[in-house]
């Protein structure tokens, strides 16, 4: 098992209800991390983070398509930025 | 060209922040243009009452280095000053100070458009408005994205 950190922002936090949270996932891969949600949250919740205008970024960093992650990652679940 | 970015919830000083960027610049400066951003107290047919700003420390501030880092590239500039405020601010409070120095007044002035027209769209921010009838999280307006897009395209766009 690998320990992450999990970060929502702005909508996503409201409707998940954390800003940040630790979870195990095993394999350590965004499908990993993916299936790990989807047990946590509720379907509602997994459903708003899993949809193609959420960006994601690993330790800041936007990634696209499956990336590996290592412990202590940071992994943010981005809403459509609205800018300054 | 030196840069300074900051993201705060406090209020900022036009004037101490003209004051320091003159100072910084010395005599090779000709031109400051200064732009200051107010909260408006309509958005579209609503009213609203105050806006909520959400960022992602460190990396909003990361948005923002690379746009002004691209108007370095484009215009001849010798400081760019960029001040946001997040947290809650109220309609006509001030919200966004950018100030672009140049030898020249033609640079300043394109740089300090163009820092202010990537930061209406790409940079890392969420905008929760307060109506009378509840609050709402908003998107980028078109007209700010086409703002951006007459600029031609430079980036990636951080969040599309």
């Amino acid at each position: 098992m690998t320990a992450l950190t999990v970060r929502f922002f702005a909508s996503l936090r409201e409707t998940v209800g954390f800003g940040e949270f630790d979870i195990e996932v095993d394999p350590p891969t965004l499908a990993g991390l993916r299936s790990a949600l989807a047990t946590k949250l509720t379907a509602e919740q997994f459903r708003a983070i899993d949809v193609a205008d959420v960006r994601i970024a690993v330790n800041q960093a936007i990634v696209q398509g499956e990336t590996p992650l290592r412990p202590g990652d940071e992994v943010a679940f981005l809403p459509r930025v609205t800018g300054g | 060209m030196h840069t300074d970015i900051r993201i705060q919830t406090q209020d900022f000083d036009i004037a101490a922040e003209w004051a320091a960027c003159r100072e910084r610049c010395g005599g090779d400066c000709g031109a400051i243009v200064a732009f200051g951003g107010l909260v408006r107290d309509r958005f579209g047919d609503n009213t609203v009452q105050a806006l909520h700003l959400e960022h992602y420390p460190g990396m909003t501030e990361d948005s923002i280095r690379r746009i002004v880092e691209q108007a370095g590239e484009r215009w001849r500039l010798l400081n760019v000053v960029v001040v946001h405020r997040v947290g809650d601010l109220a309609a006509n409070e001030q919200i966004v100070l950018v100030l672009a120095a140049s030898g020249h007044r033609p640079d300043a002035f394109a740089a300090c458009e163009f820092i202010m027209d990537y930061l209406k769209t790409d940079a890392v921010f969420w905008k929760k408005e307060r109506r009378q009838d509840g609050d709402v999280w908003i998107e980028s307006t078109a007209s700010d994205r086409n703002r951006r897009e007459s600029w031609g395209e430079v980036t990636e766009p951080t969040n599309t």
